[in-house]
């Protein structure tokens, strides 16, 4: 019987080392290919790491849905956001026209551009579903440059990462890896279903990432820094989703 | 004491049990939590404020953008996402942990497969009616499943968890990027949510007539037999 019971136990304690071994393996090789999400400390990141690692392995490449026209949304909700400030007001009296995007960090040639100059890179639309992580969603036509054009265009470096973005609105900031940011369906959105898109849904410019939830989708874009890593913004837990306590990776 | 107790419960099914009992518990309260946000549902593709709602709960809200005619609550959308997520990891991993070695020892096909000669009319009419009398069971029942209880386990465990699973991932618009199929036959991303949620009803269903059923065949016994996998000799019970 002791005989037995010690056998147990070594085996027991081979499994628990090789477990643990097995784990630290993993967890080396999940940082190497880029599958530990920002916010991956505290109680919560197990498991954030393994659906941003899951759904990185499963959609590196694939398309969001995309829906015929007779499926857009006839009464799209425009969340409400925060009082837009001064600032803002001053530049939707002038139509817009002095709105900037400045692209700066990891680049070879750091810029800022008008939304006139954006109108006149290469578009594209798609027909596709926003979700609020609240669980109410509608269809929209959306129009806009891709970002990875904008990218190629300021020449973002090969060590490049994430894309780090500002709203107009203080405090609001968001960051998507590459996998997102050179993502064909990754817009800065200019229009919506054939019009210019309303400030109500984040006119002139908002960030659209067609994968991901709404609070990924920021409104009134105005920079863009490419990064390695996001330990040097805000308090280095990826955006300010987190910092409020929701995860950085808004898939799901 | 010690000679007249055998095993009951497997460590396997003793450990899984408590694990996903307490995953479970977890994506309830996280779930309801996040439905707080939006108490409304729809049939379909999408569905908003803006647009009918196939049904919607009596609950107040948290958002004064969604009016129940109740108080609005606070937000707590941030830790229920990352807990429901986690605890969902959990119950997948620890439930498919489960299955699998369920299948390799014969778990499944010795305890939870219910003999042809019981799946016969009459034997279901009288093990119905044996339950609807709330009849303490045979003490050799102390050592089995009857028939309702295998054929009510084995429905939870390969259809309605594959199901509430599969109903969440549709949710998910990365996952459904790469298999659009799993939304697709759903009829939608807001059918996915509505049918999320009815089987949340279907396993909180579950989970009261177990926890009843437990206290009418002997509550101290049966979680005793669950906790240390030993139960008292039916003989010896008196």
């Amino acid at each position: 019987m002791s005989k037995f019971t010690r056998r147990k136990l070594i085996a027991t304690g081979l499994a628990a080392g090789a477990g643990a071994a097995g784990l630290v393996v993993a967890a080396k090789l999940a940082a190497h290919y880029g599958l530990v999400p920002p916010d991956s400390g505290g109680i919560y990141g197990p498991g954030e790491t393994l659906t941003y690692a899951a759904e990185r392995i499963l959609t590196r490449h694939s398309l969001a849905r995309e829906f015929s026209p007779n499926q857009v949304s006839k009464d799209p909700f425009a969340n409400e956001v925060a009082p837009l400030g001064d600032g803002f007001q001053r530049l939707q009296h002038g139509g817009f026209a002095d709105w900037r995007l400045r692209v700066d960090g990891l680049v070879a040639r750091p810029a800022s551009f008008s939304l006139a100059e954006l109108k006149n890179f290469p578009r594209r639309s798609h027909i596709t579903m926003i979700q609020c992580e609240e669980g109410w969603s509608y269809i929209a036509e959306w129009t806009g440059v891709p970002l990875s054009h904008v990218l190629e265009l300021v020449g973002a470096a090969p060590q490049a990462r994430y894309v780090v973005y500002h709203s107009i609105q203080p405090d609001w900031w968001e960051s998507i890896d590459m996998a997102d940011a050179l993502h064909p369906q990754t817009l800065l959105t200019l229009g919506m279903n054939g019009g210019e898109l309303p400030v109500g849904f984040g006119g002139p410019l908002r960030m659209r990432v067609a994968r991901q939830l709404g609070y990924k989708n920021v409104k009134y874009i105005t920079q863009l820094t490419v990064a390695d890593n996001l330990k040097q913004f805000g308090k280095g837990l990826g955006s300010a989703s987190p910092e409020a306590g929701y995860a950085w990776f808004a898939g799901i | 004491m010690a000679a007249t107790l055998r095993s009951r419960h497997s460590v396997l099914v003793r450990v899984t049990h408590w694990i996903m009992t307490l995953a479970f518990l977890a994506l309830l309260v996280t779930g309801l939590e996040i439905v707080v946000s939006h108490p409304r549902f729809y049939w379909g593709e999408t569905g908003n404020v803006n647009t009918p709602t196939l049904f919607k709960i009596p609950i107040p809200s948290s958002r004064s953008m969604v009016p129940t005619g109740y108080e609005v609550l606070p937000d707590q959308n941030g830790w229920s996402r990352y807990l429901h997520f986690q605890s969902a990891w959990v119950l997948v991993l620890v439930g498919l942990l489960y299955v699998g070695v369920g299948f390799f020892n014969g778990h499944f096909r010795r305890n939870l497969l219910p003999a042809l000669s019981d799946m016969s009319p009459e034997q279901l009419a009288s093990s119905i009616v044996q339950h609807l009398r709330f009849a303490r069971p045979s003490p050799e029942e102390a050592w089995s499943y009857n028939v309702l209880q295998r054929l009510a386990y084995l429905v939870v465990i390969f259809i309605f968890f594959p199901m509430i699973i599969w109903t969440g991932l549709a949710m998910s618009p990365s996952f459904v990027s790469a298999v659009p199929a799993a939304v697709n036959v759903l009829g939608g991303q807001q059918s996915a949510r509505t049918l999320h949620f009815f089987l949340t009803g279907l396993l909180v269903l579950f989970l009261l007539v177990h926890i009843l059923m437990v206290i009418v065949s002997g509550f101290r016994s049966r979680v005793r037999a669950m906790i240390t996998g030993r139960a008292a000799e039916p003989l010896e019970r008196v």
